[in-house]
């Protein structure tokens, strides 16, 4: 189970920072999203094995009890990263609503460095 | 229960709830964020008289005992931190009220509370997952600030700024993920005993996790090349706020995790030659640049060499030099952005080719310039040659000559290109970008005060350096030597 569920992380972990390395925002964005799901899935992980649920009243004492505090963690995690997408995705409509395509642009200042460099061998 | 921690996260928090309602009102939420920020102020300069006299305050949120709880902990490194940025943060809001860029959308006000809330409980956060939470309430009011406004540069360079956060989060939350794998445990005094007993190899690895992650906030070499592009398109009175303290939080991760959790092993050489290699290319970049904003932009890259330097150190001296380091350096950059902003509003653009001769227009904002970069370049008797001098005594200790060199020669070059914004901008003909536009700046007196109060706390710096310097020092004894923080905390 442990396995499968590591297997799981890595490929969200592998698909998310490809995604993020794309050009197009909404891309970006999905990826982000994909890679908090893996980060939240590591963090249920390292809770340790599975069990019954740490409700009071639910357990005798003899069988595993699950970890909460990762369960904690992750609920805050998923809260913020879904403040974060929704926040990224606003960001991405803007753009294209100011752009017309949702492409990440490049940097002027940049370019306006390579332009001097081109004119006159060093810049400015 | 000690209340004292908890104000400066809360009253900010109810303060930006508030600030939200009476969006209409600018008059009224005007005072609230004054009100709320002198108020944290007040609690925080408490909170280091006490700390000073009785060591580590604790407070187990909700009544749930550490390690289970989440426990706010102030100690002398934390409160020094605090009280330092609170004061920045308070120069800055009284600037952003004469600044004509300031507050004419109702959405600052919240924003920058958040924000300050977030700082405030990075600093006394006691353990990990709080601080990400910290770092998190303080990424998403800086990404609102960044962006506010949404032109199309701040767009792009939101994006930028955005996604570099988000990814360096994801990194910090797997770190997390890690740690409590490996120990069971999130907060700093427990970690600090339960780090010892793993093998070496993976406490090195994990210690190397949080630089990456830290690294990234604090804008260190090789992962700083968000912050030079970002930082230049924000509107002055916020670009100030984040030059003087987003980086800097980092910079207090870093220190705080790597010496009570991690104790230094084995990343100390890492350490410094990263720091070597941050303060060289900032520099350099800077050197190349011809804008006010993105010189400094990367200044703030280099500066953030020394403070590693004196951590990489790991000697009493080593850290203590870098929270002087970091005391001096908050206000100062802060108050050169600040001065950059001035000239923005003044002249309608911060390009050295296109402005000049300032000084008739400017002569007040002149003078702070003056001495705010004669500070950062380190010319005695202003803080920053304190701030250097106190690592280049620890470095010599340590027989680190080599980056001790490196220093002393990145400090020369941010000399010549201190002197390269002050010809371009204050001296030689006049020249404006936009003449006869805005020549009497509505709010000048009030950002006129605001910058000469946070000259003065740079320059009262420099004169109480020696009781500034002992503080320091018993900070950094505390965290080279956690015992009185872990028992303070564990209540063992």
């Amino acid at each position: 189970m442990t396995v499968v569920v590591a297997f799981i992380v890595a490929t969200l972990y592998g698909v998310g920072m490809y995604m993020i390395l794309q050009r197009s925002l909404i891309r970006i964005v999905l990826g982000l999203s994909l890679l908090s799901h893996g980060a939240n899935l590591l963090l249920l992980l390292s809770g340790g094995r599975a069990g019954v649920a740490a409700f009071i009243g639910r357990f005798t004492g003899n069988e595993t009890v699950v970890d909460p505090i990762p369960q904690a963690f992750v609920l805050t995690a998923i809260v913020i990263s879904f403040a974060m997408t929704a926040f990224c995705a606003a960001l991405a409509y803007r753009s294209w609503r100011l752009t017309g395509d949702d492409d990440v642009l490049p940097d002027e200042e940049d370019h306006r460095l390579a332009e001097a460099v081109m004119e006159k061998g060093s810049p400015r | 229960m000690n209340g004292l921690l908890i104000f400066p996260v809360v009253a900010p928090l109810v303060a930006a709830a508030l600030s939200t309602i009476f969006h209409n009102s600018r008059i009224t939420q005007r005072v609230l964020s004054i009100i709320t920020v002198c108020g944290s102020l007040a609690v925080a300069i408490l909170l280091l008289l006490k700390v000073n006299a009785d060591g580590p305050q604790v407070t187990d949120l909700g009544g749930w005992p550490v390690p289970v709880g989440i426990a706010l902990v102030a100690d002398l490194f934390s409160t020094l931190m605090l009280v330092i940025s609170l004061i920045t943060v308070l120069a800055v809001l009284v600037f952003s009220y004469g600044s004509k860029a300031n507050d004419d959308l109702w959405q600052f006000h919240p924003a920058f509370l958040v924000l300050t809330a977030g700082v405030s409980l990075s600093f006394l956060t006691g353990d990990l997952f709080n601080l990400f939470v910290a770092f998190e309430v303080t990424l998403v009011a800086s990404y609102v600030l960044l962006t506010l406004g949404s032109k199309a540069s701040q767009i792009r360079n939101g994006v930028t700024y955005v996604i570099i956060n988000m990814v360096a989060s994801v990194f910090f939350l797997t770190a997390i993920a890690f740690v409590y794998a490996a120990t069971g445990t999130v907060n700093f005094a427990d970690l600090s005993e339960k780090i010892a007993l793993l093998p070496d190899a993976m406490s090195i690895a994990l210690a190397l996790c949080f630089l990456v992650v830290f690294g990234t906030k604090a804008a260190m070499f090789p992962v700083f090349s968000w912050l030079p592009d970002s930082y230049p398109v924000v509107r002055a009175p916020i670009v100030a706020v984040f030059a003087g303290l987003l980086t800097k939080v980092g910079v207090y991760s870093l220190i705080r995790v790597e010496t009570v959790v991690f104790a230094g092993n084995g990343i100390g050489t890492v350490i410094l030659i990263l720091a070597g290699l941050t303060m060289v290319i900032g520099v350099l970049g800077a050197i190349a640049q011809n804008d006010i904003k993105r010189i400094l932009s990367f200044h703030i890259v280099s500066q953030i060499g020394y403070m590693m330097l004196g951590l990489g150190l790991f000697t009493v001296g080593g850290i203590a030099a870098a929270i002087m380091f970091m005391i001096h350096q908050i206000p100062v950059k802060t108050s050169l952005f600040l001065v950059g902003g001035m000239v923005e509003e003044s002249a309608g653009t911060t390009a050295l080719d296109r402005i000049g001769g300032l000084r008739r227009k400017l002569p007040f904002a002149a003078l702070l310039f003056g001495l705010a970069a004669a500070s950062i370049a380190g010319l005695p008797p202003f803080s920053g040659f304190i701030g250097k001098l106190s690592i280049v005594e620890a470095g010599f200790a340590s027989h680190e000559y080599l980056i001790i060199a490196v220093s002393l020669f990145v400090s020369v070059l941010t000399l010549f290109s201190m002197a390269k914004i002050w010809n371009g901008t204050f001296w030689g003909p006049t020249e404006t970008a936009n003449e006869g536009d805005s020549l009497v700046l509505t709010g000048h007196k009030t950002m006129v005060s605001a910058t000469t109060f946070l000259v003065l706390i740079t320059l009262a710096v420099a004169v109480f350096a020696g009781p500034i310097y002992e503080l320091c020092e018993k900070a950094a004894t505390d965290l080279v030597d956690p015992t009185r923080y872990i028992k303070a905390v564990m209540g063992k």
